[in-house]
Formats: C-alpha cells, structure tokens, sequence
C-alpha cells in the first residue's frame, strides 16, 4: 500500500476487519419461530445480519460483535445468545 | 439493497452512533455527501487506510461540519453538479449543541441546501464521556460526576430542535434509535426538502450510559415513552406532530437502567431528584400534547 | 535581475491593492469565495462581493459565512468537491482559523488566501506587521510575501498555480502589507484574463467528493501512518522550491513582468552588506541603498518572495560574498528576541562553510512607520559589526524609550 495524497480512503474497506473476534455471546437463531419481520437485519449496528433467499436470515459471525439487540427485540425470540466457544 | 455503511468499524457492539448513521444513510440513499465532525463516529469508520463509508465522506475539524456542508453545497451549485446529490452532516451532541453551534447557526441562517443529523448521546463519549450541553439533569457524567454533594449534571437538556427552528429551517424532526423506521423516514423527508433541515436523534450509547450492549433499543423506547424524549416534527416552525405515547411509563423505568442515574435510587435525597425529572418529563407531555 | 520586462505603460491603470487583488481572482475563475470582513482586508471582500453582485464571475457561489474559521471551513468543503477556493483575512481572523489552517494543509487542499499582514491583539491594532502569518508558518502553508500591488496582483495566479500543481498540492498565502498595500493606490497592469486563462488553467483534483466514487477523506491516521503523512507534506513543500521559481519564469514569459523567483536580488553582486526582509518595506530598502550607493556603500538587498517553503539554498547562494547579512523581521518570537526570516537564515548558514555574521532587526510592529533614516542607521550599525564584530545579536528598531 502507498498512502494515496491528503490520506483518501478506498469506500467500505473496514470490512478487512473482521469484528466478529470481539464477541463473547453468540446470536442463534431459530428458524422455526421467526416471522421473518427483519428488525434483526434492520437494527444490527455491525450489518451482520443478512435475508437469505426464502426470507430468512443468516447471521455473519465474521463481523457480529455479540451485542445481542437481534435477540433483545425479536418479537418472537427467535434469536438466543449463547456463550461462544473459543 | 447496496450496504452504504458497512461492518467492520470499531464501534462498541450495540454502539448507538453506528445505528443512527446506518439509518441515516438509508434515509438519504446513495446520491449524497456525508460530513461528520470529531467524535466517535468518525474515530471508529475511518481508522487509515479503511473506511466504512460506502458514501463520499468528509471529516474535518470538531466544530465545523456545517461549515463543511456549506462549502460543499456551494462548490456543487457553482460547479453545476448539484443534481440531487444531498449534503448530510451527522454529527455528536457535543459537535452540533456545544463547540460546533455557531458554524451550525450560520448555516442555517444562510440557507444552504443540506440536512444536519445530531446523534445525540447525551455526552462526550469519544474522549470518555463528558457532560456536554445534551446531557439530562442528574447524569452522572466524567465532569459531571456524582459526588457527597452533587448528584450529576445540575443542568437540562439544552433545546436544540427549538434554536434550529427559531433560524426558519423548512424542517425539524426529532427521532430515536428505539424507532428505525420513524428515523429512516425523517431523514427521507428532510433531504427531501429543500433547505437547511434539521433531525434530532436519541442515542442511547451502551459504554456512556452504562446498560447492557443489548438494550440500545429498548433504553431509547423507553425514554419516548416517559415523555423525556418527545418525538415530533416542525414544519416553518410549528410543531406539525407529535408522536402520542398514551399513558407514559413513570421516569424510575427509564432512569433504573442506567448506571449513569443509579445514585438517584441509593443516594439519599434521590427520590426529590426523580421528581425533578419526572416534572420534565410531564411538562413535555403536556407541551407537546404526548 | 528585476524587473525582466518593462510594464506596458499603456495598460496602466490607478486602482486600490485591494482591488487590485479582488480584480485578480475574479480573472482566476474561482468556483467558491468564503471570507469573512477584517480591516484591513474588507475591501478586498467588498469588491469581490459587488463583481458577483453584477453577475462579472461565472460559475462562483460566495458565501457570507459568520466567521473566520467557517470562511476556510467551508472552502475545505468546497475544495474537497474540486471547486477552485478562495479566502482572504488578516491579524485575528488568521489566528482564528489557525487549527483549520493545518487541516486544509493536511488533507492537501490547495486553497489560496491572501492576507492583509496585521498586527496581531493585545493590544489591539489594525496596523500592518507580519505577526499574523509568521505565526502560521507551521502550519503547512505555502507563504508569498510581495512588494508591490502589481506584484500581489500577480502572486494570486501564481499562487494558484503552484497550489494546484500535481506534485505540490498545497494551500497557499498570498501576503499583502495590510494598509500599506491594501489600501494603497498606485497605477499597475491588471491581472490580464486573455493571458490568466493561458497561464492558469482550470484545477484538476487528483479525487473529490464524489457519489459516482465515493472516496473519504480525513480519516485519522495511527503512529503507523501520521509520519508519513508529514513527511509527504514537507516533500510537496520541497517540490514547491522549484514550482514557485518556473511559476514566476512561466508568469514572465506570458506577461513580460517578473518580481524574483523565490527570492529577488538587488545590487547584491559586490555588495559587503546584503539586506534581507520581506513586503513592502523593500521599496524603502531599495530607495535607502539607491541612496548610499551614490556615497560608495557596497550594500545589497536579497528580498523573501517565498518564505515557506523556505529558501534555504538559494539564500546561502545570494549572500555567500556578504561581509555581513542584515534581516529585517516585522514579528517577533518572544521569549526568543528574534524576529523568524532572521533565525531561519542563520539556521540555513550554520552547518555551512559560510560563516558570514547574521543580525536581526524587528521593525515596524503594529504599523510603526519605517523611515529611510531607520534603514540608514541600520546599515551604519552594519559597517561597526563589518569591523568591530557582533555586539548585539537581534534588536528592537525605533525603540521608544522615553515610554519605559
Ligand atoms: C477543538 C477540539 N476540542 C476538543 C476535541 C476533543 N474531542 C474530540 S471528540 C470530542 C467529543 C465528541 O462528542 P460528541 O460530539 O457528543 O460525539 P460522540 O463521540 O459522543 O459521538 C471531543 C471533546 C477536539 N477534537 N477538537
Ligand atoms: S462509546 Fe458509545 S458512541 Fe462511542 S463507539 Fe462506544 S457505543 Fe458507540
Ligand atoms: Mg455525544
């Protein structure tokens, strides 16, 4: 890397830095219960939370940093945070 | 839809200043240029050579964003490039109420086409959570801190939607992160109208306030529905709605979750400082018709 | 040696320096003015003001900002979009925009400002010194210093052009003595569009705020990265020696009027005693030396056109036969007794084989007026040093003393 002039950064490059080593709680999700209603992918301050093709989510555990709000505002705690294994 | 801001940024895990400005930016969309003043937003997007900016973004100085905004608005409309691109600063409590009021107060007064987001957390958070003029009444802050004789910050919020409208802004808006979709709206609205316009955000901020990472949401929810924080909007002025809250819940539920207001439920004398705020909370509701 | 041309005596006119300078960006084709009114830099603002008022510049928003520090801040803004910036301010205003100024030069914003040298408060004065922008000196700015009207006139699209150049990108202070020229009226040539256009062409950002690209621009940078960025600004200085110096050969050539490169000589070939200073009072040098060369005195004048970057190497050429080398400084480091021009030229001889004796004089402050006499007085002293050595380094001129 050469510093570009005035330091410009390159758009969305900290996805290079992957926040999910931060985590403590874990989000598991329960495909069963979800309504697919989206405030987890809505609310997620990290965008660890993606749609997949039927409508469900998928969480990103590269970037998930355990804040677990998924799991505090689903209405139908369909999200658990379990204590991540190392 | 195409990430606008992106993972990856060193914020706290349920930071609230990563919530406001991805809403933010799904509010204004793509075709914008992002300033953010000093603070924590910034440190924690654009470590060099990274950014989390998937929009064009400009940090310069602590107290100058609007200032920023203004030159860029100018330079778009001599230039002839202004299009719809939409200028947005996004800035802190402290950048927007305190140090970065006057660069704000002329840019409204000069009437430049943008739209200014205050995040407010209530506190400087980025240098270790100092009481700016957005702290509440009581919180226990770094230079506010609870003491034998001092139950916090001895001051009210200052009214920032107020001064902006007392400048003619088209727009004031003030939202909360505990209601996304309310935020994304009104900023939606407020780049959408020509003219300086105004959005006033709640943040709760887990690490200044002292809750757990997983409540940002319901703290903020929980501070519209004591009638603490009042979300409406003004058009030319006048306040053109309110969001009802119906029966508020009592101020203890908000203050007991968070250790910034814990002295007010152990230190003697607290429950005459809980009806201090409760008194703020019921003339809101009854100003604002909650 | 000055001036490589002859004016054209038919495109003379009398103006005010201010609008001199004001006609001269208007022929620069700024895209954004942001400035806020100082005397004695108002003029400048209020002429700028009434040629947009009559719709004479194209394609430029000027904005009545509410201070000093949001006239630059918006043009960082303004710049960072690829607009071509302008400011003007002086004494106060100056020092207000101090941490934006390091700011504009970080991010390699290649503004131009010209500043109407004031003293600087307390005690208030509105008078000219150079306290203001030697203050700033290190803050990454490119600073000129002229002579004349028509040679700050000139600077402007100078100025402009060795900003903008690619390898230097750096902000840029044109500086003007506040009322001596700001508000002076003298004839000159003013700032030619036909050959600006030619001279100065439109401004190529290297990256700008753009959504189509969506770049981000200051960003902090850790102990990992901060040196390098300084170290890139100082080389942007360094590539400025040169560019300032084809910048005024490139000016000549167009326009036939030339004012030096990054300094200007007179009468400096056989001089024993050479002069430095930097503004206007180098009319008055150059009158006083006219004077005593006609009595035999061998003295010269070297004149600071650039004074950052500074022009090390072509000092220690100019005055490598002085018998002895005078600096005149209108500011002072306190605490230091030493006016800046005079501590940084004896910094760029020590180390040399040029062990020439240096003194400053600190002269003018607060606009007290500078007579031939004082010059004369000055360069008798210099004729003692020739013969008895130093006896004191760095004084103050005109002392009032009955006042102590
Ligand atoms: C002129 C100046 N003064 C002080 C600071 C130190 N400083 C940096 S960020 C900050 C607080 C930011 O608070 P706020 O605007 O509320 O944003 P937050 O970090 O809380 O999101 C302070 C005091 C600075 N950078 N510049
Ligand atoms: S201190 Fe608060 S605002 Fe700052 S990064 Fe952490 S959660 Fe976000
Ligand atoms: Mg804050």
């Amino acid at each position: 890397m050469k510093i570009p002039i005035g330091g410009v950064c390159e758009p969305g490059t900290t996805i290079a830095n992957k926040t999910g080593g931060w985590r403590t709680y874990r989000p598991v999700y329960d495909y069963e219960k979800c309504i697919k209603c989206k405030l987890c992918e809505l609310l997620c301050p990290d965008m660890s939370v993606f749609p997949k093709e039927d409508g469900y989510f998928q969480f990103n555990y590269d970037y998930c940093k355990g804040c677990g709000i998924c799991a505090n505002e689903c209405p139908k705690s369909a999200i658990t945070m379990v204590l991540e294994e190392k | 839809m195409k990430q606008l801001f992106v993972s990856g940024h060193r914020g706290c895990a349920g930071c609230c200043d990563a919530m406001a400005a991805k809403f933010t930016l799904m509010g204004a969309g793509e075709d914008c240029i992002v300033v953010s003043p000093t603070g924590c937003l910034e440190v924690m997007t654009t470590p060099f050579p990274e950014t989390s900016w998937n929009v064009p973004w400009i940090h310069s100085l602590f107290e100058n964003a609007a200032a920023v905004a203004s030159g860029i608005e100018a330079a778009l409309i001599a230039m002839g490039k202004k299009g719809n691109t939409r200028v947005v600063a996004i800035g802190g409590d402290g950048a927007t109420m305190d140090i970065g009021l006057q660069a704000i107060s002329g840019a409204f007064e000069r009437g430049h086409d943008f739209t200014y987001v205050c995040v407010d957390n209530e506190a400087y958070m980025n240098t270790g959570v100092q009481r700016s003029s957005g702290t509440p009444f009581d919180a226990s802050t770094t230079t506010s801190p609870v003491g034998k004789v001092s139950f916090g910050n001895q001051r009210p919020k200052k009214n920032m939607p107020a001064i902006i409208a007392a400048h003619g802004s088209p727009y004031v808006a003030t939202t909360s992160l505990g209601y996304a979709k309310d935020m994304i709206s009104k900023v939606k609205k407020a780049t959408e109208t020509p003219g300086p316009t105004y959005i006033h955000c709640h943040a709760p901020c887990t690490t200044g306030w002292g809750f757990d990472t997983s409540k940002t949401v319901e703290i903020a929810q929980m501070a519209v529905k004591t009638g603490l924080w009042p979300l409406f909007e003004m058009e030319n002025g006048e306040v053109t709605k309110v969001r009802k809250i119906g029966k508020a819940a009592p101020v203890e539920d908000y203050l007991k979750m968070q250790s910034r207001f814990k002295h007010l439920f152990s230190k003697e004398g607290g429950a005459e400082e809980i009806a201090k705020i409760q008194a703020i909370a019921d003339k809101n509701i009854e100003y604002y018709g909650l | 040696m000055t001036p490589k041309g002859d004016l054209k005596m038919d495109k003379m006119v009398v103006v005010e320096g201010s609008y001199a300078v004001a006609h001269a960006v208007k022929v620069c084709r700024p895209n954004v003015i942001s400035a806020y009114p100082i005397t004695p830099q108002t003029h400048i603002v209020e002429d700028l003001a009434k040629f947009i008022a009559d719709g004479e510049i194209q394609n430029c928003e000027c904005i009545n900002v509410e201070s000093e520090f949001s006239a630059l801040s918006a043009l960082v803004g303004s710049s960072a979009v690829g607009a071509r910036s302008y400011s003007a301010t002086t004494s106060q205003g100056l020092e207000l925009m101090h941490e934006v100024l390091f700011n504009v030069a970080g991010m390699r914003l290649p503004i131009v400002m010209t500043v109407a040298n004031r003293a600087v408060s307390a005690p208030i004065n509105i008078w000219n010194d150079h306290q203001d922008a030697i203050s700033q000196r290190d803050t990454g700015w490119i600073q000129l210093y002229g002579e004349n009207i028509q040679e700050v006139s000139d600077m402007t699209a100078q100025a402009f052009k060795i900003a903008e150049d690619k390898d230097i990108l750096m902000p840029a202070m044109v500086c003007m003595d506040g009322f001596i020229l700001s508000h002076v009226y003298e004839p000159l040539v003013m700032l030619e569009q036909d050959l600006t256009d030619e001279f100065l062409p439109s401004y190529e950002p290297l990256n700008i705020l753009d959504p189509k690209k969506p770049l981000s621009f200051g960003a902090f940078a850790d102990p990992n990265y901060y040196t390098e960025f300084r170290y890139m600004q100082q080389k942007a200085m360094t590539n400025a020696l040169k560019k300032i110096e084809d910048a005024a050969d490139e000016f000549y050539d167009l326009f036939g009027r030339y004012y030096g490169g990054l300094i200007d000589e007179y009468q400096t070939e056989d001089a024993d005693i050479i002069l430095m200073a930097m503004g206007s009072i180098i009319g008055t040098i150059k009158d006083t030396i006219d004077k005593l060369r006609q009595k035999g005195v061998k003295v010269g004048l070297l004149k600071v056109r650039a004074f950052r970057p500074f022009p090390a190497e072509a000092i220690r050429k100019a005055v490598k036969d002085a018998k002895i080398v005078v600096v005149l400084d209108k500011n002072i480091s306190l605490g230091l007794n030493e006016g800046a021009l005079f501590t940084e030229t004896k910094s760029c001889l020590y180390n040399t084989s040029n062990h020439v004796p240096v003194v400053g004089y600190m002269i003018g402050h607060g606009g007290r007026d500078i007579r031939m006499s004082t010059i004369e007085n000055i360069i008798s002293e210099a004729q003692e040093v020739m013969k008895s050595g130093i006896k004191v380094e760095s004084q103050f001129t005109d002392l009032r003393e009955e006042l102590l």
